[in-house]
């Protein structure tokens, strides 16, 4: 099974729902948890191991100023602006670039080909004998985050059990995460942003066709407009974890809920169970 | 003007709730905007009459005409974002949820079945508040160019209230193409962090990006009593890195439910947050007057 797990609004405990659901599920089984929060990856930091690092690369032009006419037709062809031809040479700009292969297809000189470029690494690791973590990690300063994810969901394919932090947000990265995934558990808080948040996630999840159930975090007991909301969308409230600080603090300085307070792996056990249910029974 | 961008990295440190308590407090002119059009939230705390709306247009979309597709398949082949699906006898067609709307279809097919096509992907709201315009968006749940978008917010402001006296941006969060597109040419960006391990590794991605647009940068830290040893953490590398922390706010219920009433927490008295984001603006303002001061 593919799990993804999501929020809409950001810091809502996406990370530790996955970490602690991974971490609870690897002590029977394997499991692998796949950080698709590229841009601010934070999973490695609840399971420190010794990783190993590969560099995930995007192609990008390079002209051949010997060849090139300086026509123009990249610059026309492009439809990112990331071409712009002077009248000896042209100025190429990888931030805008979206690695199409466009400008080679079109370049009338065959004065372009394409070199790989680094945007990002994943990085693989074994922290417990059942886990195996898999982090994308965007460079700092580098706006692609579509191909880290994809290149980190392709290091995973195939494994039985898969479980992938998405981003905040509804665009690109959350899409590609989703994308393929047979359940998303959706990670809210109950106030007006997480709850109008929520709803949009909803909505995406819903466009893909990915059945989706609720974990209301942080709960302090005033969860009304959220339980009327699920109600109305049916959805259905897989667990319900409540504010406390002692919880926050587990959580802030890098530790695990289920390895601080083992009782808590009954409830991720049960939570899981729920999203196998999600994901079987249309 | 003054551009200033209120930013996070790691999600939900309280970007927001510290943007439109700023907007309230700051003196001056001011103009207002939502970049984080994912998951706009700033609306929801400052009570906004939408003057007028306006469509936003994201990247063009490749359509292909079932009726002179040949299904020979090239558009299928050349698509890098696997935006092309094909079953059985039918003719390709194009997902427009994975289309980046590179044209390269476009190009290869030999019987010109596919044209790009205009694609509304979300509203921009020009907006009356309290405390100034706002201009914000809505982007269609998984659309993609939230980058562009955030461009056109930010224009669209800079534009019409042009001679404010400072321009406050609600950032989105990470470190990607909205976020880049949210601070390339401001002139401060506030860091809103947490004293988490994941606040502060966020914190230094987000930074070394700030770093490469030279803005000034600040640090607040939102919770800060959480986890005391971690603020200390945090502080300390901001010294080392010459980050001013201009202030800490502590934990407060208080600050839920101003946000559960949609009121800016400095509006509902003198609880500790509210105090704490006080000194946070006079802060701030000082860094404002230094930073007029420098310009001339």
């Amino acid at each position: 099974m593919k799990l993804a797990v999501a929020s809409g609004k950001g810091g809502t405990g996406k990370s530790m729902v996955a970490a602690n659901l991974a971490y609870t599920l690897s002590q029977t089984e394997p499991v692998t948890l796949v950080d698709c929060d590229v841009e601010e990856p934070n999973l490695h930091l609840f399971f420190p191991a010794s990783v190993t690092t590969t560099d995930v690369t995007v192609p990008v032009p390079v002209i051949d100023e010997t060849a090139c006419q300086h026509c123009g037709v990249c610059e026309n062809f492009c439809q990112f602006g990331a071409m712009t031809v002077l009248s000896n040479r042209v100025l190429f700009f990888p931030e805008l670039c979206h690695s199409c292969g466009g400008c080679t297809l079109v370049c009338p000189s065959d004065a372009i080909r394409e070199v790989p470029k680094r945007i990002g690494t994943t990085s693989i690791s074994t922290p417990l004998p059942r886990l195996k973590l898999i982090s994308g990690m965007l460079d700092t300063g580098d706006p692609h985050a579509v191909p880290i994810i994809r290149a980190a969901k392709k290091l995973a394919a195939g494994d039985p059990t898969i479980i992938c932090d998405t981003s905040p947000g509804t665009s690109c990265p959350v899409i590609e995460t989703l994308d393929g995934c047979d359940a998303c558990i959706l990670v809210t808080e109950s106030t007006p942003f997480g709850l109008h948040d929520l709803r949009l996630a909803v909505d995406v999840a819903g466009r893909l066709g990915i059945p989706v159930g609720i974990v209301i975090n942080r709960s302090d007991g005033k969860d009304q407009a959220t339980l009327e909301f699920c109600m109305d969308h049916d959805l259905e409230v897989m667990m319900t974890i409540p504010f406390e600080r002692e919880i926050a603090a587990i959580q802030s300085r890098g530790d695990l809920l289920c390895r601080v307070h083992p009782e808590w792996q009954k409830a991720f056990t049960a939570l899981f169970i729920k999203c196998s249910a999600l994901a079987g029974g249309d | 003007m003054i551009r200033i961008a209120v930013i996070s990295g790691k999600g939900g440190t309280g970007k927001t709730m510290i943007t439109a308590a700023l907007a309230q407090l700051l003196p001056g002119s001011l103009v207002l905007a939502d970049c984080d059009v994912d998951a706009a939230n700033l609306e929801l705390l400052l009570d906004p009459k939408i003057i007028r709306t306006e469509p936003f247009m994201g990247m063009k979309t490749a359509v292909i005409d079932p009726a002179l597709c040949t299904q020979c398949g090239e558009c299928m082949e050349h698509c890098r974002f696997g935006a092309i699906e094909h079953d059985g006898d039918e003719a390709y067609r194009v997902l427009p949820i994975r289309c980046e709307g590179c044209a390269v279809c476009v190009h290869v097919c030999p019987a010109a079945a596919v044209t790009m096509q205009p694609r509304q992907t979300g509203v921009i709201m020009y907006s009356e508040t309290e405390w100034g315009h706002l201009v914000h968006a809505r982007l269609e749940p998984g659309a993609g160019n939230s980058g562009l978008l955030v461009h056109a917010v930010k224009k669209t402001a800079m534009e019409q209230d042009r001679n404010c006296d400072l321009f406050l941006i609600d950032g989105p969060p990470g470190t990607g193409c909205p976020l880049i597109s949210t601070i390339s040419g401001v002139d401060i960006v506030l860091v809103v962090t947490e004293p988490s391990v994941s606040g502060l590794h966020d914190l230094k991605r987000v930074v070394a990006v700030c770093r490469q647009f030279q803005p000034r940068i600040l640090v607040a830290i939102n919770r800060f009593d959480l986890e005391e040893s971690l603020t200390e953490t945090i502080q300390l590398w901001c010294t080392e890195e010459k980050i001013p922390v201009i202030g800490k706010i502590p934990f407060d219920p208080v600050v839920i439910e101003s946000v559960r009433n949609g009121v800016p927490v400095t509006r509902t008295g003198t609880s500790p947050a509210a105090q704490a984001i006080q000194i946070l603006e006079s802060n701030l303002n000082e860094e404002l007057k230094h930073y007029r001061d420098q310009r001339k």
